[in-house]
């Protein structure tokens, strides 16, 4: 090995730092907050984001339900009892005549005693938007009879048929949006509070609130939930008006619910308690309240925000069920079990199959709370 | 073990002190008792009321004493299987439920027999076939069924039944076994048509167990001593049976204790809706209208069966796992 390595030095100036600095990319990721991050682990999940935007816009819809629909929740059109759904049209006779549905042709059919209706394709109805129809009281604050779409002057618009009352069961469905939705929503948020209060007292004090808690826990989670659901339901009293009820169900419902959140709180707890910021805060003055809300309970709230997003869709079945059975929500307050329970007449529903349409709008929402609920979780923990 | 068995006896004993408790107060939750309204009722109808039975009925159930007492009164009625009096049908709760309550067991036991013959074949296949069409499909419909509610489930099916075949599938036998006593043609009969239920109800369960033992059985199979096992030439069924299999299968088991609660509230409203002779309509109307004994008895033999369910469960699994049985903990 005689011979000598080439020397090589390079003539650009040496900057020491160099080696430590970031690219811009790398110190937008760094730099970046918790929150944002699991925001773009998110958004990386097509999916939960999908879910996301389904669930969005059915809330937004919420607000907004007299506007958004045809018909007024209880008008009934008693020339059309359970007329079948009318299909959208674009062309007639080959013609552009923009969104549109033929009329009806009706009649008795003397032999099975059906109503039997048929398109009648020389009526075309062309769809108006953003026009005056029904008239309705929007939350019943004021009058306004503007809609987004209407029937045609003298015309029908059952884009998903009618009852036996002949409401519209498109209308109806998006009202009962309101009523399944926020009962979801409203019951998370107490069943939150008190898993958080309850699981946050016991893993946070330990001795024997946990243990009490703990078997209180254990009693809950080892019943039937339904069975107690109904029995709790059947006893509210039959004088309170429906609004009453509604709140006395969504109640119902957050009462058995939160075990399994006050079971995550606790656990996490237990182990957080023994940090040494916790000993700090306490050594500091701090009062129980202030060390598990401000210090301890920030730390996995993503983590409570997901699995309560999962917990969101055995609520909104729970209250299908329950009204579906006769012992929840009761008319005129309208949810989609409430509209089911049309269809318990099986007889019913194998002649006007568009009954159990109410199904449609509860799966995909249970779908897409599992799918967002899932992508939340996985995103909870974006340092791993 | 024997310390085991106790200890869990006592908690199993404790708590269904607690449930009673519980759904004694949900039986008393009803402004007045039933029978005010039962007079009320009456009389508005313009009859006269039955002074005597009235009055036979107040001290049957002690309504004239204090809550505690008639909790107790009430208690020693259902240890001694008295389990109440029916006020809608005039009748001791015991004489109207009839075989109600022997068809919900068997309802309930086979769609926990068909949940772990179900998903046992398939959770192991999603879990040693990983990634693909099989799993991938399999996964998917898993999703459905959980996502699919029970008694929607119900409803489609019995839509279909009736467009198909013209005839309804809410039974648990053929017309002819109804009201007779039992014999193999009526055990036969319950048998085959259970099917369509144990279906119905078992699918979420099924679909949440295959979930589940696709996880634990992915997690044993990454582990090192399964590279070992390869590594020294088991044949794969061997290195698969001997080891990783044994490990998932007890989160399997144990996980009964999240399954029978659902099976049981599946069970009564996927009943109520197809109709089934078991205690689900009849819980129903009870709590329709607001028959409460009636709806406590069955309350309280649908927790009995889920907590006992969970006990024996608990003494499998203890068997099963001497981790369990020797650390004296309970599982969970």
């Amino acid at each position: 090995m005689s011979d000598t390595l080439q020397h090589f030095v390079s003539r650009e100036p040496f900057d020491i730092q160099d080696i430590e600095r970031l690219t811009p990319e790398q110190e937008r990721y760094y730099m970046a907050s918790q929150w944002r991050m699991m925001w773009w682990r998110l958004k990386k999940h097509k999916l939960a984001v999908t879910a996301g935007i389904i669930l969005l816009a059915s809330y937004l819809s919420i607000v907004f339900v007299e506007f958004l629909v045809p018909y007024e929740l209880q008008t009934r059109n008693t020339d059309f009892i359970y007329a079948p759904p009318q299909q959208v049209h674009l062309f007639h006779d080959g013609e552009f005549v923009g969104p549109f549905v033929y009329g009806y042709r009706y009649h008795l059919n003397m032999e099975h005693l059906k109503r039997v209706y048929e398109e009648d394709t020389s009526k075309v109805q062309p769809i108006r938007f953003f026009c005056t129809g029904d008239p309705y009281e929007f939350w019943g604050l004021f009058e306004a009879d503007f809609h987004l779409i209407c029937p045609a002057e003298g015309g029908t618009l059952f884009l998903l048929g009618t009852d036996r009352l002949g409401r519209d069961m498109a209308s109806r469905l998006v009202y009962g949006g309101r009523i399944s939705l926020t009962v979801g929503l409203i019951g998370i948020t107490l069943s939150f509070m008190l898993g958080i209060t309850i699981g946050g007292a016991a893993g946070y004090f330990g001795g024997w609130v946990d243990n009490a808690v703990q078997r209180v826990i254990e009693v809950l989670r080892s019943l039937p939930e339904l069975p107690l659901w109904m029995a709790l339901s059947a006893a509210l009293p039959v004088t309170w008006s429906p609004i009453l009820v509604y709140f006395g169900i969504t109640l119902i419902l957050a009462l058995l619910d939160w075990p399994g959140l006050a079971r995550a709180v606790r656990s996490k707890l237990l182990a957080l308690r023994e940090e040494d910021y916790c000993s700090a805060a306490r050594l500091m003055g701090a009062s129980p309240t202030r060390i598990i809300g401000r210090h301890l309970l920030p730390n996995f709230m993503s983590h409570l925000i997901a699995s309560a997003t999962l917990s969101v869709p055995s609520m909104i079945l729970a209250e299908t069920a329950l009204s579906f059975l006769g012992l929840g929500l009761r008319p005129p307050v309208t949810s989609w079990g409430v509209l089911l329970t049309e269809a318990q007449n099986i007889e019913a529903v194998a002649l006007y199959p568009w009954l159990l349409m109410p199904m449609v709008p509860v799966i995909i929402t249970v779908l897409a709370f599992n799918f967002l609920g899932d992508g939340l979780r996985d995103a909870a923990d974006p340092y791993d | 073990m024997l310390n085991y068995f106790a200890r869990r006896l006592l908690t199993m004993i404790l708590t269904l002190v607690v449930i009673s408790v519980l759904v004694f107060v949900i039986i008393q939750l009803p402004p007045g008792d039933y029978l005010s309204t039962y007079i009320a009722e009456l009389e508005s109808q313009g009859e006269m009321v039955d002074k005597d039975k009235i009055e036979f009925l107040r001290q049957q159930y002690g309504l004239d004493k204090t809550p505690v007492e008639q909790y107790f009164h009430w208690v020693a009625g259902l240890v001694q299987g008295d389990l109440g009096y029916s006020f809608e049908h005039s009748l001791p709760v015991s004489e109207v439920v009839g075989d109600r309550l022997l068809l919900s067991m068997v309802l309930n036991f086979s769609t926990i027999l068909f949940i772990y013959i179900v998903s046992f074949p398939i959770g192991v296949y999603s879990a040693t076939h990983q990634y693909s069409w099989g799993d991938h499909g399999l996964t998917l419909l898993g999703f459905l069924g959980l996502a699919t509610p029970n008694f929607l489930l119900a409803l489609i099916l019995l839509y279909l039944a009736n467009i198909w075949f013209g005839t309804s599938i809410g039974a648990l036998m053929s017309d002819e076994y109804i009201g007779q006593p039992w014999s193999w043609g009526k055990a036969l009969s319950v048998l085959e048509h259970l099917a369509v239920p144990v279906i119905v109800i078992g699918t979420s369960g099924t679909a949440g167990m295959i979930r589940r033992l696709r996880a634990n059985l992915l997690d044993e199979l990454q582990k090192q001593y399964v590279t070992t096992g390869r590594a020294k030439g088991l044949p794969p069924g061997r290195l698969l049976v001997k080891y990783p299999l044994r490990m998932a299968l007890n989160p399997f088991v144990a996980d009964i204790g999240n399954m029978l609660p659902q099976v049981v509230s599946g069970s009564v409203i996927v009943s109520a809706v197809m109709s089934l002779p078991t205690t689900g309509p009849m819980l129903l109307r009870a709590l329709q209208s607001q028959d409460m004994f009636l709806a406590g008895s069955f309350l309280i033999f649908l927790a009995l069966l889920t907590v006992v369910g969970m006990f024996l469960s608990d003494l499998l699994l203890a068997a099963l796992d001497p981790r369990i049985r020797l650390s004296g903990g309970m599982r969970r």
